[in-house]
């Protein structure tokens, strides 16, 4: 009974969240309850039965992904009124909503843990059935995937590149380029 | 044999209003940093009903569906993020209206 209110409450937490992330104005902000978000859907994952896949969540999306996003953001607000916006960061106000709600998972991991309310990982799909089925049934997707992230890594490269070369060459004008004249439309 | 007898109905559930809510956030903001994020909500969403799915019949078959689309999410975001700088620099705005010219 105690880890099915676990489960809604990390459920609240998640959708909260996500409420908040589409409705921010601020991009940062949005990141950091995109964050909680991600790991009240990781603590999902870990009551139904499934830690390798919370594990992957916390790792891959609030580690990795998340991270990306806020590289690009703080690259493409780099030189506007950065002094402010670093002055804003350290407001306390920005923090409270995150903080609040990641102090509930917070709570709930450290009650799962201490309480024993939570099963071990023999009781759901362990890591070990999933790599058995990961590297026998599904080879051929894995290889496929591993064939998309190559198109991505080759795309990525090739977008970002241009974006480079052309900042260096013009570190001064980084206003918007002029289209090349148009051809003779429809 | 789920490790914690959550109905699968529920599970569902909150995966539909986490789809739901990324789903409103694709349509409703214009900038293209929060476009993304609404879709890395909604992949979630998807993620989610996988692996509840898997978990209701102890089968791994949705974690592997799982860690498939966190593998597209990767991919997504790598593209899609360079895509945000390009499109950056050529129009000065992150608005996805503004790339509209395909429009005619």
């Amino acid at each position: 009974m105690i880890p099915l209110i676990l489960f809604y409450i990390a459920a609240a937490v998640a959708v909260g969240a996500a409420a908040l992330v589409v409705t921010r104005l601020n991009a940062s902000h949005a990141l950091i309850y995109l964050v909680v978000s991600l790991l009240a859907i990781a603590v999902m994952f870990y009551l139904l039965g499934a830690p390798f896949a919370a594990a992957l969540e916390v790792v891959i999306y609030a580690g990795a992904i998340v991270v990306l996003f806020l590289f690009v953001v703080m690259m493409l607000n780099l030189g506007r009124r950065t002094v402010e916006r670093e002055r804003r960061w350290l407001e306390p106000r920005a923090w409270i909503g995150p903080g609040i709600l990641a102090a509930i998972l917070f709570v709930e991991m450290m009650y799962a843990i201490v309480g024993n309310a939570v099963p071990t990982a023999s009781e759901g799909v362990g890591p070990k059935a999933v790599g058995i089925a990961l590297f026998q049934e599904y080879l051929l997707a894995v290889e496929l995937a591993a064939i998309l992230l190559l198109a991505a890594l080759v795309g990525a490269y090739h977008l970002g590149r241009r974006y480079l070369s052309d900042r260096r060459e013009e570190p001064s004008a980084p206003g918007r380029k002029e289209f090349p004249p148009e051809e003779a439309s429809s | 044999m789920t490790a914690v007898a959550v109905p699968l109905e529920h599970v569902l559930f909150v995966a539909a209003v986490l789809f739901l809510i990324g789903f409103v956030g694709v349509l409703v903001r214009r900038n293209v940093i929060f476009l993304l994020m609404s879709l890395e909500i909604m992949m979630n969403a998807c993620g989610l009903a996988f692996v509840a799915a898997g978990a209701r019949w102890g089968q791994p078959d949705g974690q592997i569906m799982f860690m498939l689309i966190l593998a597209l999410a990767a991919a997504e975001v790598a593209v899609a993020l360079a895509l945000v700088l390009q499109l950056e620099r050529r129009f000065a705005s992150l608005d996805i209206d503004t790339a509209s010219e395909l429009n005619g």
